[in-house]
């Protein structure tokens, strides 16, 4: 005798894919509003946080959601079809990734740089006051996959030093949170990130010879559902409002 | 009753299969999709890389060093909670779950905070030795047993109670020391559920990400484990993501299967 089960069970198992097109179908949230998915990178936290209030508030029906991540987690997400309609990256590569698989509706559009600085806890407790007093000092830097980690490379090769990181962070908050809480003697960052700690750590400039320059990238997906709202939000970015609010944060011009 | 008997007294309703297979089908999916889009034709060369190579033999050895530092400590703490009654014993016990419902992330913070260079025990450590953990190898096994260690307290305290305390009575009887008691009737009964405690406790360990980033840090061959090397080898190089994935996913098939024939069920009777 054949279980009736087995059959209920083969109905069961379609169910859900019928029901999936309906349930990530949806652009609007429980008020009615149409919801405006920006994915940018993690160091645009601060500056992104205070756009999309500015937004939100001469587009009332509109809800921003900004989910911030490195610069490669973003790009993978794009191309692996998370809905996204604007996606703003703190480098040419990864954008660069969604761009070669087709993804963006344009072409990515520079909004902003950002060099880098050594920070420390407050007491700056390895007495750095160079790049070269790295390689006495037990620092942390992003991991080479995330923008901020490749930057960073690029200037400990510039400056020729032997220095050698204890530790390769996922994202420059992590990097942050390190030195901050005095676990690690040194850390490079972005300006902006160091300027956003404020008294939680203490900058040390690095010349602008070794520095390296991140430039940021802003492009309008291709899927979005959204193409006018992702416009505005891509020219409110680059608006002297908007990069007042950058500029403020202390990132560089494009 | 037999069992068929009672399956026909009437077919599985569809609002209980419905929900069933959708859970199931959850489930299974996404480890399906690792199978389907792993890269089989360059799995080798990915598995081989000198960076996959590291983080393998660094998960390897981080693993079996926390699983024995758990089989030591975790079980003469689960005896203590499965055999003696003290003041204080159920918040014992809820201090030794704590971990397993505490998000791993904050495990990591909280560890910084106590072995950090600027902890509460890392500082006086730090200061008199000039010991400092975060960044070492050591760091990586502290977070592994932080996260793991509940799985084997709890899994073999179950043992201890489970093989009931008339042996180690009629061991006492007959003039058995408590010592010689655990040593020669308690854990030799309890031993296969010991031995899923710690297969338990090692996957755990294996898997551990959150704490051990946060508290350890992540550099190739001293801290980058196996789980940190998906995570960040998905940023630049998702095939190699996708071969490490599917080793661990693996590796917890062939602990569940050990587990199921051979000691799972002696856990449980």
């Amino acid at each position: 005798m054949v279980n009736p089960t087995h059959r209920r069970l083969a109905a069961a198992v379609a169910v859900p894919f019928l029901l999936a097109p309906t349930l990530s179908g949806c652009a609007s949230d429980s008020h009615g509003r149409t919801k405006l998915t920006v994915l940018a990178a993690a160091s645009l936290t601060e500056t992104f946080g205070q756009l999309e209030q500015s937004f939100e508030k001469d587009h009332p029906a509109v809800d921003v959601v900004v989910s911030f991540g490195s610069s490669s987690a973003l790009a993978e997400q794009v191309n692996q079809g998370s809905p996204a309609d604007v996606i703003a990256t703190a480098d040419d590569k990864s954008i660069g990734l969604v761009a070669d698989d087709g993804n963006l509706s344009g072409d990515p559009t520079g909004f902003a740089a950002n060099t880098l600085v050594v920070v420390t806890p407050p007491d700056n407790p390895a007495d750095i006051s160079s790049l070269d007093d790295l390689a006495a000092a037990d620092f942390v830097v992003c991991d080479p996959s995330v923008p901020c980690g490749s930057a960073a490379q690029t200037i400990l090769d510039n400056a020729g030093t032997a220095a050698t990181p204890k530790s390769l962070e996922a994202d420059v908050k992590a990097v942050l949170t390190k030195v901050s809480l005095g676990e690690a003697d040194a850390g490079i960052v972005y300006v902006t990130d160091a300027e956003a700690a404020g008294d939680e750590v203490m900058t040390v400039d690095i010349p602008a010879d070794v520095n390296a320059v991140n430039a940021y990238f802003i492009a309008v997906v291709k899927d979005s559902g959204h193409a006018d709202l992702s416009d505005e939000w891509v020219s409110l970015v680059m608006s002297p409002a908007g990069q007042g609010v950058l500029a403020e944060a202390g990132f560089g011009a494009p | 009753m037999s069992s068929s008997a009672v399956r026909t007294r009437g077919r599985a309703p569809l609002g209980l299969t419905l929900p069933a297979a959708t859970a199931l089908a959850f489930l299974v999916i996404p480890v399906a999709a690792v199978l389907i889009r792993a890269p089989w034709g360059t799995l080798v060369d990915d598995l081989s890389a000198p960076e996959a190579r590291d983080a393998l033999r660094l998960s390897l050895v981080t693993t079996v060093t926390s699983t024995v530092v758990c089989v030591a400590f975790g079980i003469p703490l689960a005896w203590l909670l499965a055999r003696t009654s003290f003041r204080g014993r159920s918040l014992v016990r809820a201090m030794v779950t704590l971990p397993l419902v505490l998000p791993p992330v904050v495990g990591g913070v909280a560890l910084l905070l106590a072995f950090g260079r600027n902890g509460i025990l890392g500082k006086p450590l730090d200061d008199a030795f000039g010991i400092s953990l975060p960044f070492t190898t050591a760091a990586v096994v502290m977070a592994q047993v932080f996260v793991a260690l509940p799985f084997l307290v709890i899994s073999v305290e179950g043992a201890f109670r489970a093989s009931g305390e008339r042996y180690d009575e009629a061991a006492a009887t007959l003039g058995a020391s408590r010592w010689s008691t655990f040593r020669r009737v308690t854990l030799p009964l309890a031993f296969p559920g010991v031995v899923a405690g710690a297969v338990l406790c090692w996957a755990r360990a294996l898997g551990e990400f959150g704490a051990t980033i946060t508290f350890a840090g992540n550099f190739p061959g001293t801290t980058r484990t196996m789980p940190t090397q998906v995570y960040l080898a998905l940023q630049d190089d998702p095939d190699s993501a996708i071969a490490l994935s599917l080793v661990l996913i693996v590796v917890s098939v062939v602990v569940l299967a050990l587990l199921r024939e051979r000691w799972l069920s002696g856990l449980s009777t």
